[in-house]
């Protein structure tokens, strides 16, 4: 049959390398999350016992559920904890190694910054300025291409979202100098 | 026969052209992230939720529900044409769908893989038709006791049934439920682990939560795998799939055990993964010659994808009827059904009869609708993934951000998004399962409404949910199911072996 005449190949040049050194072991992660999960089970559970987590004359009172909810929380990251503690020494799993972990802030950055942005300068700049240095900066792609990408998928969503459909996103000085 | 009526008017309903374009957006973007490396079902219905907001319910679902369609099929495609698995339960499909690309038979597997999913769609939205109506009638006598106990079930199946260790699946659940009751107090009107901060004063919004979880951490975790890939070309034509329709009906007993198995396994939660691999290896075991699977065999295909649909489909029953998830992506579609005001459950059929049998009937079209697409559109969904990656990430968190904060009109919202998305990075990475916190948190308030209902109705005492016959043995099979491990080995080491076991793992 001559269906499968032609292939398709896509490479990725920047991929992480299979032997970069590991940063952290999952084992480690384990420990730290929770570590982090007990303390939010404290917090939130104090707050609950606080709001009241005993019977009146109506029944539980509203912290009632939550606080017992903490407690499971807590004891399930407790044995968690112990669990990942225990196996620390057998398993030396990696969570994350230095090329994974560049690539990924290669996204998670970008993300973050755009994110500052849109509260100062709105949705739409934040849009462009992200998908068009994302593009050109992380993918090394063409100037023009990266540009026109990015000015043509942040027009149609403008277009969709506040002219079609008048859903609002947080706007900046851009748009009230473009009277929108 | 009150259903068949219902279901007509559905149809009449649905057969508008907005209605008809609707389905073909949702089905194409559907694919597209179903195509796309990394994204998939939950991931694409939840970035794409946001699209909905615009639409009145019935449009709004219908273009959903096509989403989710289009995503299932997407995944094939890259499971039979790269070997990449879109999903987890279209990693059965790869075993003799990829071997059959490289024999130069893309096209009939691709045939096949579609043709399977829709049989087993349409068995599975036959027996929605037919057995939600009646569930959703006899549930109607529910009162909060017996709607604790079903919550209760669901919670307690996913721990005892879940495959991820215990504990992780507990702290999954009982985070979700904890960051559910953030905000105001629906019963007392207290406010509750709000720190004094007016932006948590609204609680943490469940497609907030998912559009992180889903979302951002997906381009996370892509972005961490290598993402050149290499694969057939495929087009279809007319001659390959009326050659494999032909052949259809030899495998109509794979075909049939697949639907069972997926329907069956869809109802309870977590099941399509199961399902698919269920379906694969009982076509193996019953087949003449089982040592031929794995080299490219027609039935390798029919068998997981049939069940893997099946069950993806079955999952929106007792979401329907119940108003309980049956998977992660159930789940996300309840979260939406909530935004426009409608509660799933019981009282829909009786409330919301046009939404109910619209949504039916558009499961019965999409799935024809999508069949007709991907055979004709395949190699145009194949060369998607020829565009670059860099270019996809970024638009897609654009896309991310325009969701969360539609939802509320928030800023906050939007950091709250990128949060859970580091947290879904973290969690997925060392094994804490998302599906249960994404269960909890939508059901968490009417869990803990349920609770306080039947507590102040009984003065108190929990003996209120062993109070009849229905109300008590809904609860006995819940904390059956929390022990289940522990009661399994125990009649294991009695003596009970199971066979089972080894093919459902």
């Amino acid at each position: 049959m001559s269906q499968t005449d032609i292939e398709i190949v896509v490479d990725d040049p920047t991929a992480p390398e299979d032997d970069s050194p590991s940063i952290v072991a999952s084992g480690t992660i384990e420990i730290v999350v929770c570590l982090l999960l007990l303390a939010l089970a404290i917090t939130l559970g104090y707050d609950n016992w606080r709001t009241g987590a005993s019977w009146d004359a109506t029944g539980p009172e509203p912290g009632y559920f939550p606080f017992y909810l903490s407690v499971i929380l807590g004891a399930g990251s407790l044995y968690g904890l112990i669990s990942a503690f225990l196996a620390r020494r057998s398993s030396r799993e990696t969570f994350v190694t230095h090329a994974q972990a560049r690539r990924v802030m290669a996204v998670f950055v970008p993300t973050l910054l755009f994110c500052v942005v849109t509260q100062f300068l709105g949705l739409y700049v934040a849009s462009f300025l992200l998908i068009a240095g994302f593009m050109r900066l992380v993918g090394k792609i063409a100037l023009w291409k990266s540009l026109l990408t990015a000015f043509v998928f942040t027009a149609i969503m403008f277009v969709t979202f506040d002219i079609a459909f008048d859903v609002i996103m947080p706007k900046g000085p851009l748009e009230a100098a473009l009277g929108r | 026969m009150e259903a068949l009526g219902l279901l007509l008017h559905g149809f009449a309903v649905l057969l508008t052209w907005k209605t008809l374009v609707l389905m073909m957006v949702g089905l194409v973007l559907g694919i597209f992230v179903g195509v796309l490396p990394g994204l998939g079902g939950p991931n694409g219905v939840a970035i794409l939720l946001p699209l909905t907001f615009t639409m009145d319910p019935t449009s709004a679902i219908v273009m959903l529900s096509c989403i989710y369609w289009g995503a299932l099929f997407g995944g094939a495609i890259t499971s039979i044409l790269f070997n990449i698995p879109g999903e987890a339960w279209s990693v059965a499909t790869t075993f003799d769908g990829y071997p059959m690309a490289q024999q130069g038979r893309a096209a009939e597997a691709l045939t096949a893989a579609f043709t399977s999913s829709f049989i087993g769609s349409l068995v599975a939205v036959l027996l929605i038709t037919f057995l939600a109506p009646m569930i959703s009638s006899f549930a109607l006598k529910f009162g909060p006791p017996e709607f604790f106990a079903v919550y209760l079930l669901t919670f307690c199946s996913f721990v005892g049934l879940g495959r991820e260790a215990k504990h992780k699946t507990v702290i999954s659940m009982s985070l979700g439920l904890l960051l559910a009751g953030i905000g105001m107090d629906t019963v007392s009107g207290n406010l509750r682990m709000t720190f004094g901060s007016p932006e948590l004063l609204r609680g943490i919004n469940f497609l907030v939560a998912v559009i992180g979880l889903f979302g951002i951490s997906e381009i996370l975790l892509t972005m961490e795998e290598r993402l050149a890939l290499r694969g057939h070309a495929a087009s279809i034509s007319l001659r390959v799939v009326l050659g494999v329709w032909k052949d259809l009906p030899k495998y109509w007993v794979t075909l049939l055990r697949s639907s069972f198995i997926g329907c069956w396994l869809g109802i309870t939660p977590g099941g399509a993964i199961a399902a698919s691999f269920m379906g694969y290896n009982l076509a193996k075991r019953f087949a003449k010659e089982p040592e031929s699977f794995g080299k490219g065999r027609i039935e390798g295909v029919f068998a997981p994808e049939t069940a893997a649909h099946a069950s993806g489909t079955s999952a929106l029953l007792p979401m329907l009827a119940l108003g309980i998830p049956g998977s992660g992506t159930a789940a996300i579609l309840l979260g939406g059904l909530m935004v426009w005001g409608l509660n799933p459950g019981p009282l829909l059929f009786v409330e919301h009869k046009d939404f109910v049998w619209g949504l039916i009937a558009s499961m019965y079209l999409g799935n024809v609708v999508g069949l007709v697409l991907v055979l004709t559109t395949v190699p145009i969904f194949a060369s998607i993934l020829r565009v670059p990656f860099a270019a996809v990430a970024p638009m897609i968190v654009v896309s991310c951000a325009i969701g969360a904060y539609a939802i509320q009109n928030a800023m906050f919202d939007i950091w709250l998004m990128l949060g859970f998305g580091v947290v879904g990075y973290v969690f997925k990475k060392i094994g804490i399962p998302l599906a249960p916190f994404t269960l909890a948190l939508v059901l968490g308030n009417r869990a803990e409404d349920a609770f306080r209902l039947s507590m102040i109705g009984s003065g108190g005492t929990l003996k209120v949910f062993w109070s009849n016959g229905l109300v008590g043995s809904i609860t006995t099979l819940a904390i059956l199911l929390l022990f289940w491990p522990a009661i399994d080995s125990l009649l294991g080491r009695v003596g009970f072996t199971h066979g089972t076991r080894a093919t459902s793992a």
